[in-house]
């Protein structure tokens, strides 16, 4: 392991997969961060029972047998100090010097309440997906998926291919704006395929649009689900129900490090220029971090990223070029799956907002100011450190700050406690 | 547009906050002015430790009135009054020499104080490294959650009439003062911005003390008391940058780790130098702290007075304006005592404790 690498790639998502596999092959020498065991991000995750696209394959084994890329997996970033990261794995802590650095700190799912989401049973969308990639028994269960956007049929699809019996995808955009969006595919071919693939793989289930899970019953789990569509309530007996509202930026190591944020509809995401560049000198950002874009313009971002970090002068623009084609798809998405304002008014004030700390909706109601009901109930003070009820409220229009100070995830104390002149401290947690 | 008050109250900090709860009970009409959420200000970034800290007698005798006070506070809701106790702890045979005073000076001004020696003090608190001398057990100290209790004593004083009005105080004039939203209110104006001070009272010098906190995720009964070295006085009463172990068993389960000054900052950033030392020296006396999960830091600003003791009372050369502010670290204990002192000059009363220690006059430059 190296004292300080040229480039320091934090996530490996495909942007930063590509970014530390461009910076290494314009000669840098690399470190590639990941909180995970496994490369690949949310969206390669490994899967205990099926392979990866070879695509992804390729991307993965490429950037980590690079003799110039070091990979230092089940690692967290903690703190920053101008130059270095503190970090930590599960046995030790260390700071680790970059000459730049490229986040690719992607994103996290946007679960916003409603009654009943709290109980067992209940995921998000790309949750479930996660879930049945580590294992989680699905086979014969019957499991509804919701919410909105693309994600939805990547859960669904990969419930199905893990023995889920779905029952139903339900989209909370109604049918003229998906036809809108649909008329406009021919734009992206790729995507048009990826679509296709994904709809054969879920033949005979049927999928609905303008329709909402309004609340899930069940005693100690899920029993029940209610939805409401264009023809009215109904009500569906389930095991699982997977909802998703469509994903956030993880910007909050870019907070830290003083980089400037812009809005992305209710949340935030990084600021970069042509070349991935941050308001911070020497700190690029790629991928979901810079605003939600999907896996492809993710790739493209991370390869800019890696060569302008590196200080390449060549082989960008082109790049430039079809950042933004992939990008332009984005933009059509977000409006696609715009989020509904009845969605907004589904939890109740006996909801739970903030599971860590089991606030509801109706405390936070008896607060006028954000900060003061957050001193007040404790709101986001828990081991998520608001990653959950901050990204929800903010969706709920209510202002929620990002949480950007050390530790930037729950870390052990010695962690805290130790001195970039320290070198690396081995836990003594076994 | 003006209004008329008995009390207007600037600044809803725990000060503000208690001063207005004992003038609205007294049937004072009061005005609360607030910019900001309630308590958000240094009360939400202290510790919340109830405590007698007997480095000056008349900071001793303020802490300890105040102690009283607070029994009758302890029931508010979500105020989170715990009753674990302060815990000195001395490190060495010369720490352990000091015993005898602490314990006459706690004990002269109406404290339950025991000496605990070096088996005690392993039985009281496992987790203590081994080899410490012994400590002085101070049993009914309590801690709080300081924002609630704050908010609550808003809420009281509203209940009785008392109006918050959401604005920033721009200007003092004589029984007066004008706010940012236009308004002129008229009455005894009481000023108790802690750390802002000097924006209204240009005259009484307030210095900014960084402190460091960190909380741990939940480990229920590790600790059972407040834990404080003894040598926590010598740095709160420093004038160089400094560290001290003082660490506090919430009533979640979860810890927090504290603490450290420093001077001449006024950012409310984290240090990450000055937690890692602040951490070691917690480590050195609760080893096993290391492996704990830490949640959150973060950083607060203790508004310091030129002498260690707060500002309360009338402020010379000017009509109908009070001050209560400077309370350093001590501002969540010595609330209750404040307000009670500030109300009774007010209503021309003799105070139960002597008040001229407080007199701003002495700061008056």
């Amino acid at each position: 392991m190296a004292e300080r690498y040229d480039v320091l790639v934090i996530g490996s998502g495909p942007a930063g997969l590509t970014a530390a596999h461009a910076a290494a092959r314009h000669g840098a020498r690399v470190g590639l961060v990941d909180a995970q065991a496994l490369p690949g991000g949310q969206v390669w995750r490994h899967d205990v029972r099926f392979s990866a696209p070879a695509f992804a394959r390729r991307c993965m084994q490429a950037t980590l047998e690079h003799i110039k890329i070091d990979w230092l997996p089940q690692t967290r970033v903690v703190g920053a100090e101008p130059g270095r990261l503190l970090v930590e794995d599960p046995r030790s802590a260390r700071w680790l010097k970059y000459g730049a650095l490229v986040l690719a700190t992607g994103a996290r799912e946007v679960l916003l309440p409603f009654p009943g989401w709290t109980l067992p049973g209940v995921t998000g969308a790309g949750g479930l997906q996660a879930l049945a990639k580590q294992g989680w028994p699905l086979a014969g269960k019957r499991v509804v998926v919701a919410g909105s956007g693309p994600l939805l049929l990547a859960a669904a699809a990969t419930a199905r291919r893990h023995g889920a019996r779905v029952l139903a995808v339900f989209e909370q955009a109604d049918r003229a704006a998906m036809l809108r969006f649909t008329r406009g595919l021919w734009r992206w071919p790729a995507r048009v395929m990826q679509a296709a693939v994904l709809r054969a793989q879920l033949a005979g289930v049927p999928y609905h649009f303008g329709s909402v899970v309004t609340a899930a019953q069940g005693e100690d789990a899920l029993r029940e689900i209610e939805v409401s569509g264009p023809r009215g309530q109904r009500r569906i007996a389930c095991d699982q129900l997977a909802v998703g509202f469509g994903l956030a930026p993880n910007v909050e190591l870019a907070c830290m490090l003083g980089c400037q944020l812009e809005a992305e509809g209710a949340q935030q995401r990084v600021r970069v220029d042509a070349r991935q560049h941050t308001s911070v000198p020497g700190v690029y950002a790629a991928g979901e971090v810079c605003g939600i874009g999907g896996r492809d313009s993710a790739l493209i971002e991370g390869a800019i990223a890696g060569l302008a970090a590196t200080g390449a002068r060549t082989g960008i623009a082109s790049l430039q070029r079809r950042r933004a084609q992939a990008r332009a798809f984005a933009r059509q998405l977000r409006e696609t799956f715009a989020i509904d304002q009845r969605v907004r008014a589904l939890a109740q004030p006996d909801t739970l907002v903030c599971r860590c700390e089991d606030v509801t909706l109706g405390a936070l109601d008896a607060h006028v100011d954000a900060r003061g009901a957050k001193l007040a109930t404790r709101c986001g003070m828990g081991p998520c450190q608001g990653r959950i009820c901050a990204t929800a409220l903010a969706e709920l229009g209510r202002a929620a700050g990002i949480a950007a100070r050390p530790p930037l995830f729950p870390a052990r104390l010695e962690t805290l406690a130790l001195a970039p002149a320290d070198g690396i401290a081995a836990s003594l947690a076994t | 547009m003006t209004h008329s008050y008995d009390l207007i109250v600037v600044g809803a900090g725990i000060i503000g906050a208690a001063c207005a709860d004992v003038a609205s009970a007294e049937g004072l009409k009061v005005a609360i002015v607030e910019s900001g959420a309630i308590g958000a200000g240094v009360t939400a970034a202290g510790m919340g430790h109830l405590v007698a800290v007997d480095g000056l007698p008349a900071e001793l005798a303020l802490a300890r009135y105040s102690l009283g006070l607070w029994e009758d506070l302890r029931d508010l809701p979500g105020g989170e009054f715990s009753r674990c106790g302060t815990l000195w702890f001395a490190r060495d045979e010369h720490e352990l020499a000091r015993i005898p005073d602490k314990l006459a000076r706690l004990r002269a001004a109406g404290a339950v104080a025991e000496a605990v020696d070096a088996a005690q003090l392993r039985e009281l608190e496992p987790a203590l490294s081994p080899g410490l001398a012994g400590g002085v057990l101070v049993p009914d100290e309590a801690v709080v959650y300081p924002p609630v209790m704050a908010r609550r004593l808003v809420e009281r004083a509203c209940r009785r009439r008392a109006t918050l009005i959401h604005a920033r105080a721009i200007a003092l004039g004589e029984h007066a003062v004008t706010l940012d939203d236009g308004q002129r209110l008229l009455g005894n104006v009481l000023i108790a911005t802690g750390g802002a001070l000097q924006a209204l009272l240009p005259e009484l010098l307030i210095h900014l003390r960084k402190g460091h906190l960190l909380i741990t995720e939940r480990y229920p009964n590790m600790l059972h008391h407040q834990l404080v070295h003894m040598g926590y006085t010598d740095s709160a009463h420093g004038q160089s940058d400094s560290v001290a172990c003082n660490v506090q068993p919430r009533p979640t389960g979860q810890l927090l780790v504290g603490s450290s000054r420093e001077y001449g900052v006024s950012d409310s950033e984290i240090s990450l130098p000055m937690l890692r030392r602040m951490l070691r020296c917690a480590f050195q006396f609760l080893p096993s702290l290391r492996q704990l999960k830490a949640l959150r830091a973060w950083a607060g600003l203790r508004p310091a007075s030129i002498d260690g003791l707060p500002y309360i009372g009338r402020v010379a050369q000017r009509r109908g304006i009070w001050v209560a502010a400077g309370h350093e670290g001590l501002g969540v204990t010595t609330a209750p005592g404040t307000a009670r002192l500030l109300v009774d000059q007010l209503l021309a009363r003799t105070p139960a404790i002597d008040a001229r220690p407080y007199d701003p006059m002495r700061a008056a430059a």
